[in-house]
């Protein structure tokens, strides 16, 4: 892992952990992050966590650009040594694949597409080494994926996929982004996941959607009552896929307000993750059925 | 009180100086695009500087007051009529209950900036009136104005009285438009020739450019500087691992068209960005028109601060003037 800084302009700090994305990158970032706000420095207006890197933007009429960095250098030492290990939440998540909705969307900008004869899904499963769209969908939906970043609009949580590196899902993004995604839209990117929040702009490639609120402004949705927001950095998902009834089911409940999610109180331990991931990934998934 | 829009215009939405401290969660700052526009017309009318006002892009709104109102009008140039009665853009000016404000054809920038005295005074969200359209925030429920609202305005303050501004205090603006831009992010990733191509090229504002992001075209395609993409990043030259994106970042999706992230602007992705539009010259972006051209112009740090320190003092000479 190489750390590095660089503005972004005059008013912002990027500090990179690694140009590849890792858990042990999140983790530092994490740390850094976490340390630089700990800190209350004079001047700082915001710090924004990363997959694998975080941002600060500061005040230049408060605290001298060269200031800012060399404080922010100073907190990399301590992230090193910092636990990695997070008292988190494991959420089910469920998935409509392959859903009418996205495939209208995919089907409108396949002038944007590397392949612009199949779906999002087609190419995915086919660079990715899998016979089927559905061996590929299994693959998506066995393990659990970690939150390692919310932003890009309204609370989209980013997920990295808690498997081997060899078994990582990795797509490229759109050539050019689209100007449409419907909401709820489940994506991919890279190696992340996403859940676009709200219905927008977009350049990962659609795999189906989910019928969960992710992000209620109005705060109307009943879990979503005391933040507009759901995801935090170090969620756990589950994604579980679901069929049309499923999905209409799970939608009216979310409006009736007898919608809850199903969540259960985990920790994370990356070392232990590290050692054994099948067990690890089973304990969290172990979890989730006793809610 | 309160006034009617009868004709929104183009995009007319209520916008303050905006909601910082959510950007990590993907809700952006947001806020007028011109910020200094928006602080004039508060200024003009007697409010404090981060009320809420109108701001059009490209097209005035028609708004017919319910009670007696002090307005402004500051930031592109297009004339202003209180019924048929033409008014002067940059100056504050009574409007009567019952008269109309409606506007002539854009002469030359992109969005005004409307202040009432007392400030448009519908319910804040995260701390900003600001409207964010994409989720829903802010404004009048959340989205922009439409012919039939009626929208609620506070009361006018002990401040609330006429003013002109001399345009002499206003900056003068280059011709191609000249953007400032600090070099950083993901720079290293172009040729130094790319690098040179950048700046030596003349673009066009795209006709995609918005609250978010700002397109432009005509330049020449980056050239990469070589390498096998980093794991999680995505196979295109242009891909990183999502990250964090700068206000006024520039990214080059496919390396092709550079985009300027602005107020409304997502807070991370997958593209690269080159480096940052320095502070100062992001309320300049929102005055441009489709199709201008313009030349980015590469500074150091030093520069950027000096122009930083430029601006605010010019907008405290301003405050001077219309105390």
């Amino acid at each position: 892992m190489k750390t590095r800084y660089s503005y972004g302009g005059d008013e912002h700090i990027f500090v990179e952990m690694d140009e590849e994305m890792s858990l042990d990158a999140f983790f530092k970032s994490l740390a850094m992050s976490n340390a630089a706000k700990d800190a209350n420095i004079d001047g700082v207006r915001e710090i924004c966590p990363a997959n694998a890197s975080f941002q600060v933007r500061y005040d230049p009429d408060v605290i001298a650009p060269e200031d800012m960095m060399a404080k922010l250098k100073e907190f990399e030492e301590k992230a090193i040594n910092a636990e990695k290990r997070l008292e988190t939440r494991i959420i089910e998540v469920p998935v409509f694949y392959q859903d009418p909705w996205t495939h209208e969307c995919v089907m409108r900008f396949r002038e944007r597409h590397q392949d612009p004869s199949g779906t999002d899904l087609d190419y995915a499963a086919r660079i990715n080494g899998y016979d089927s769209v559905e061996a590929f969908i299994e693959a998506h939906h066995s393990a659990p994926w970690f939150v390692s970043m919310v932003g890009f609009v309204s609370g989209l949580p980013f997920l990295y996929q808690l498997v081997e590196r060899e078994k990582q899902l990795q797509v490229p993004k759109y050539l050019k982004p689209r100007t449409d995604t419907p909401k709820q839209t489940v994506g991919y990117g890279g190696c992340f996941s996403c859940v676009y929040s709200v219905r927008g702009a977009g350049g990962y490639q659609m795999f189906g959607i989910t019928p969960m609120t992710i992000f209620d402004a109005d705060q109307k949705v009943s879990y979503l009552r005391d933040f507009m927001v759901f995801f935090k950095p170090g969620d756990i998902v589950k994604w579980k896929p679901i069929d049309r009834a499923e999905y209409d089911r799970i939608l009216k409940a979310i409006e009736d307000g007898t919608y809850t999610p199903r969540i259960a109180e985990v920790t994370f331990d990356l070392e232990d993750f590290n050692t054994d991931m099948d067990g690890t990934n089973a304990k969290l998934m172990e979890a989730l059925n006793d809610v | 009180m309160t006034f009617e829009v009868i004709k929104p215009g183009l995009l007319t939405t209520i916008q303050d100086l905006g909601r910082p401290g959510y950007f990590h969660l993907g809700i952006p700052e947001g806020g007028a695009m011109d910020r200094a526009a928006m602080r004039i017309a508060n200024m003009l009318v007697g409010n404090p500087e981060d009320a809420a006002g109108l701001e059009a892009v490209f097209m005035g709104p028609e708004l017919t007051f319910n009670d007696d109102a002090l307005v402004a009008v500051a930031g592109a140039e297009m004339p202003v009529y209180v019924d048929d009665e033409e008014r002067d853009c940059w100056s504050s000016f009574p409007v009567k209950a019952g008269q109309t404000l409606k506007f002539g054809y854009l002469k030359s920038g992109a969005r005004i900036y409307i202040a009432i005295a007392g400030g448009i005074d519908t319910p804040p969200a995260l701390g900003s009136r600001a409207t964010y359209p994409i989720g829903a925030l802010g404004g009048f429920e959340g989205r922009a104005l439409a012919a039939g609202d009626t929208v609620p305005v506070g009361k006018a303050g002990a401040r609330a009285k006429e003013r002109k501004l001399d345009r002499s205090l206003l900056a003068k603006q280059p011709k191609p438009a000249e953007l400032r831009v600090l070099p950083g992010l993901y720079w290293h990733r172009l040729t130094q020739g790319s690098q040179k191509q950048f700046f030596a090229d003349e673009w066009k504002v795209a006709p995609e450019a918005d609250r978010m992001g700002y397109r432009f075209r005509g330049g020449n395609p980056m050239e990469f500087v070589e390498r096998e993409q980093p794991f999680g990043a995505g196979s295109d030259p242009s891909n990183i691992v999502d990250g964090c994106y700068s206000y006024g970042s520039i990214q080059i999706p496919g390396g092709t068209e550079p985009i300027v992230l602005h107020r409304d602007a997502v807070s991370g992705g997958g593209y690269f960005t080159i480096g940052a539009i320095i502070s100062a010259d992001m309320d300049l972006i929102g005055q441009l028109q489709p199709n201008m051209p313009v030349k980015f112009r590469q500074v150091d740090m030093q520069q950027s601060l000096n122009a930083r320190h430029e601006r605010s003092a010019r907008l405290e000479r301003i405050r001077a003037a219309l105390a």
